[in-house]
């Protein structure tokens, strides 16, 4: 909460509200990055609506020198651009806080608060005397309201200013109407206010080591250091910026040098069926495929996913989970997609799963991806949401091992086929249930017939039951068999604690920051936090050492719960939910008092807390 | 569907290709369709058509989707992988391994409920895409493989073996390919094998997707008076609107080949395709007036049959992807991962 006798330098949220369209994701993206380049850490959150122009839309920084970014609903300064959301964006401000706002008009008074500072400054009007057009002054109104939190923040001008260079390179004209508009800004703010405010930036040495990017560029780039060929898709928020960059850097990386032409084959497919039939059909051939998509395409995937499941033929799926079920909201973010998943497709299946918290597990996972694919020849997915998708997260600097070879799995080369005797697909050779594969054009005695339908060890058709069984039961044993392939659990002891909190994904941030607060009230907790699936066999381990362990997720059926009690021999009794589900990025407070009420009903809330 | 391999028995008169292989290397497991079913000639003229034009076997790719139709893949050319898919789906797969895989000869088995319901969809979609392969679709105007239901390239009139009668508009293949800029598109009858065999060998060699309906009956549903899709009916209503023949490279054309009447297209390879109209006027490198013929002669009852249109210069997927010449599957991991020097690079952009 602000206020003003405690020092807020570097610890402070604030919230941006614009109108879709009209440029200001540039004027948030440099605020963001003169943060960052301060050296302070940062996060950025676009709340978005799914519109191309003319509805609200809001951008949310937070700043935090412990390194907490995980969303926090308490903003301390609010730019409020849209006259529109005023009153919303007014109620938001935490009690000491601030808005600024264009004061070329006056604000209702209806909506004026008294515990908040108003900081007018007459955006539009100082747009209108400097500058010509109407789409150049909407785009300066925005580069303007950067300037004055230049001011209020003690944001480094100079650095802006080199950012702008960076950015428009040798297009002068562009770099000073952009300084203009910083200018205009920033001298009404210290012409008019006391600044900097209490809530204000200091120089730091916190980001040297780190970049900004979002899940899906990490993963996009995770495709292409793995060495993925093919990849195909279906347009559907908020995955598709996946294959943007994916795109994007293979007309970087992927030429060939001979000739100019792709070393990659992108297919915008008729729909999401289409998309992972080509993906299965591109690795049944030996390349490495992906697609990319969310819930709705997933849903439309299914028949497919099975037959990769069964027919044992590799798959790598990118599922960024948006708010469920059906068309849901798609531009807000949950973890409602987990059964899906790992269910997907009638009959017994059950797929391997990886769960990223943020871009840079993004990137590793990817890679990982299409290793645990072919090792284990069937579907893998990457299972990452829209908050990690699509939002500003800063991130260790990525690296690359150049020691790493792709694991290929088990294909038997030309070589190979000519010194065996006879090959069958299906047989269980090494006895580690995975069978070996062979691919088209590479030789005749490695031709076999890939088929959905019930099939014996040798790859022929069946319909006998002992034959079927023995090669679903091998199917089965062999995912079991990928617990130990997939990333472990992130495990942080406390000692002694009686209580554990087990969480996937994007949650990461949240949880442990209010385990942070939670220590602080004398409440000690353990923490895990799953990376793939089959659960690791310390999973449950972990969950029978706490006397409670909350599991905290954000759908509204408690599905990693499910999973646990379904997929481990944790008991459930030992478990309780704590769930957000509204479709914004889960924060610290929904945690804290999530695991407080359950304390609490439990008659375990320390004495005071209660 | 068994798996039981034909006895081999090597008969000296056995005729071998410049491969050394015979007919019977190119043959696959035994048939388990009825007896008398139309698919069974389709295959036997798919296994002439392979053997004829010397493809190796394991350089093939068999797909299909669902049906009686797209179970044949089975029972030719044990030598070449084989996918059989999902009910309709056939042609995403396919679309795939060519991206993947550009250097293997795909082969696409399809039948009518697979092709123009289900998957009409990505039929379509491959269409456009001019996927390079040979899309064969063995039309008998019903659901073989689910008991004799009415399937969409059902004629209005034509009635089913319980006596019901189809009222709704066929969705016709052909003129639908050929709306949708397919660049080679064919009928034909699978009692004909003498035109089949032409055809698939063109269609085998056409750079881009090659669509065959192949009118193939089911002798079990489909086969009795008041069906239009009977071996009765396409017999007596069949009209062979061009004749074909296929001609290999290095081969000299006949005199018999090369009469006065005829046109050739050299085909992507070199190998040539000969048309001799049998219809006066009919143009089969003309779309637009291939069409409208072909709608007269449907709106008369007519089978028209034949390799009714071709284009041999349009441009097929890899083209329009603009993707090496080498089959992606070929380039190694070096030549696609850029290196930590590169993401080291990279990554000064995002700070
Ligand atoms: C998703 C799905 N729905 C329904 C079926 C059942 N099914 C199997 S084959 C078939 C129709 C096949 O008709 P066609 O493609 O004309 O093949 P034919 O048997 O006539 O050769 C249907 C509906 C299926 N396999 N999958
Ligand atoms: S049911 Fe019809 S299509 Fe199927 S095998 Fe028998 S004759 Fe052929
Ligand atoms: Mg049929």
């Amino acid at each position: 909460m602000a206020n003003d006798d405690i020092d807020r330098a570097n610890d402070f949220a604030l919230k941006i509200g614009t109108v879709n369209g009209t440029g200001s994701a540039s004027a948030n993206a440099m605020l963001m990055q003169a943060i960052f380049r301060m050296g302070v850490p940062v996060s950025g959150k676009n709340l978005f609506p799914s519109n191309i122009q003319g509805l609200p839309t809001w951008y949310e920084i937070r700043v935090n020198k412990h390194g907490h970014l995980a969303r926090t609903p308490d903003f301390d300064i609010m730019v409020a651009m849209n006259a529109e959301t005023y009153q919303r964006d007014i109620e938001e401000v935490v009690s000491g806080g601030y808005v600024i706002y264009d004061s070329t008009r006056p604000l209702d008074p209806d909506i004026l608060r008294d515990d908040v500072t108003f900081l007018g400054i007459p955006f539009a009007d100082m747009c209108v005397e400097n500058f010509k057009g109407a789409r150049v002054r909407i785009l300066m109104k925005n580069i303007a309201y950067v300037g004055a939190l230049a001011a209020f923040l003690e944001l480094d001008v100079d650095l802006i200013r080199e950012m702008l260079a960076e950015k428009f390179a040798a297009k002068q004209k562009l770099i000073d109407s952009n300084m203009q508009a910083i200018s205009l800004g920033y001298d009404y703010a210290r012409e008019n206010f006391e600044c900097p405010l209490p809530v204000h930036m200091e120089p730091m040495d916190a980001t040297s080591d780190s970049v900004i990017l979002t899940g899906n560029t990490a993963a996009a780039l995770g495709c292409v250091y793995a060495g993925a060929t093919v990849g195909a898709w279906y347009p559907i928020t908020p995955a598709t910026s996946i294959m943007d960059a994916f795109k994007e850097f293979c007309g970087r990386f992927r030429k060939d040098p001979e000739t100019g032409k792709n070393l990659y084959c992108i297919v915008q497919a008729e729909d999401e069926l289409a998309a992972i039939g080509m993906v299965i059909g591109a690795s049944w051939c030996g390349a490495r495929a992906f697609t990319n998509t969310s819930g709705p395409g997933l849903s439309l995937m299914s028949e497919f996913l099975g037959l990769a499941y069964y027919a044992e033929v590799p798959a790598v799926v990118f599922d960024v989970q948006r708010t469920g079920p059906s068309t849901g909201m798609p531009t807000r973010t949950q973890q409602g997609d987990l059964f899906t998943v790992i269910y997907a497709s009638h009959g017994d299946t059950k797929h391997i799963a990886l769960f990223p918290a943020d871009p840079e597990e993004c990137f590793y996972f990817a890679v990982s991806a299409f290793d645990i694919a072919e090792r284990f020849q069937t579907p893998v997915f990457v299972v990452s949401d829209l908050d990690i998708g699509m939002n500003d997260w800063m991130v260790p600097r990525l690296e690359w091992d150049e020691g790493y070879t792709p694991d290929r799995g088990k294909v038997l080369t030309a070589e190979d086929l000519e010194a065996v005797e006879e090959f069958h697909r299906y047989e269980d050779v090494d006895g580690d249930a995975i069978p070996y594969r062979t691919l088209p054009g590479v030789h005749p005695k490695g031709a076999y017939f890939t088929r959905g339908a019930g099939h014996d060890k040798y790859g022929g058709y069946t319909e006998d039951a002992e034959a079927y069984k023995e090669v679903v039961d091998r199917i089965a044993r062999k995912i079991e068999s990928a617990a130990a392939a997939v990333p472990e659990p992130e495990v942080r002891m406390a000692i002694d604690a009686p209580f554990g909190l087990v969480t996937i994904g994007a949650c990461r941030g949240a949880a442990l920051e209010a385990l942070e607060q939670l220590e602080a009230d004398g409440i000690e907790i353990s923490y895990m936090r799953v990376r793939g699936f089959p659960f690791h066999p310390s999973v449950a381990q972990f969950i029978n050492d706490h006397e409670i362990t909350f599991v905290v997720e954000q759908n509204r059926d408690g599905q990693l719960l499910k999973l646990l009690t379904v997929e481990t021999w944790a008991g459930k009794d030992k478990m309780t939910s704590v769930k957000y589900y509204g479709g914004l990025p889960l924060s610290a407070h929904h945690v804290v008092q999530g695991v407080t009420e359950a304390l609490e009903k439990a008659g375990r809330l320390p004495a005071g807390k209660a | 569907m068994s798996y039981i391999t034909k006895p081999e028995v090597r008969h000296p008169a056995l005729e071998e290709n410049a491969l050394g292989l015979t007919r019977r290397d190119y043959e696959g497991a035994m048939s388990t369709l009825c007896a008398g079913c139309g698919h069974d000639s389709v295959t036997a003229a798919i296994v002439q058509a392979f053997f004829e034009l010397e493809i190796p076997p394991h350089r093939a790719a068999k797909m299909s989707g669902i049906g009686c139709s797209s179970k044949t893949p089975a029972y030719f050319m044990n030598e070449s992988h084989g996918f059989n898919g999902v009910h309709g789906r056939m042609p995403a797969i396919a679309t795939g391994a060519n991206a993947a895989n550009r250097d293997l000869v795909y082969l696409g088995i399809s039948g009518d409920g697979d092709s123009l319901s289900i998957g009409l969809g990505q039929l379509c979609h491959a269409i456009r895409r001019n996927v390079n392969m040979l899309y064969v679709l063995e039309n008998n105007g019903v659901y073989g493989l689910t008991k004799g239901q009415f399937s969409a390239s059902a004629d209005v009139g034509s009635v089913s073996k319980r006596g019901e009668v189809n009222r709704h508009g066929p969705i016709n293949p052909v003129p639908l390919a050929l709306t949708l800029g397919a660049t080679f598109v064919a009928r034909s009858f699978s009692g004909d094998k003498k035109q089949l065999v032409p055809i698939l060998k063109a269609g085998l060699t056409h750079k881009g997707f090659a669509m065959v309906d192949v009118i193939s009956p089911c002798v079990t549903f489909n086969d009795h008076e008041g069906s239009t899709k009977s071996y009765a009916h396409t017999r007596t209503h069949n009209f062979e609107v061009v004749q074909t023949d296929f001609v290999p490279l290095m081969t000299e054309i006949t005199a018999e080949q090369d009469r006065g009447d005829t046109t050739a297209v050299t085909m992507h390879d070199g190998s040539t395709v000969m048309f001799r109209r049998v219809a006066e006027d009919y143009d089969p490198t003309d779309r637009e007036a291939a069409l409208s013929y072909l709608r007269a002669s449907q709106a008369k009852g007519e089978v028209a049959t034949g390799l009714l249109y071709l284009e041999e210069s349009g441009a097929d997927m890899h083209a329009c992807e603009n993707t090496v010449d080498r089959p992606l599957v070929d380039v190694p991991f070096g030549d696609l991962c850029p290196g930590s020097a590169a993401l080291e690079e990279l990554q000064k952009e995002w700070r």
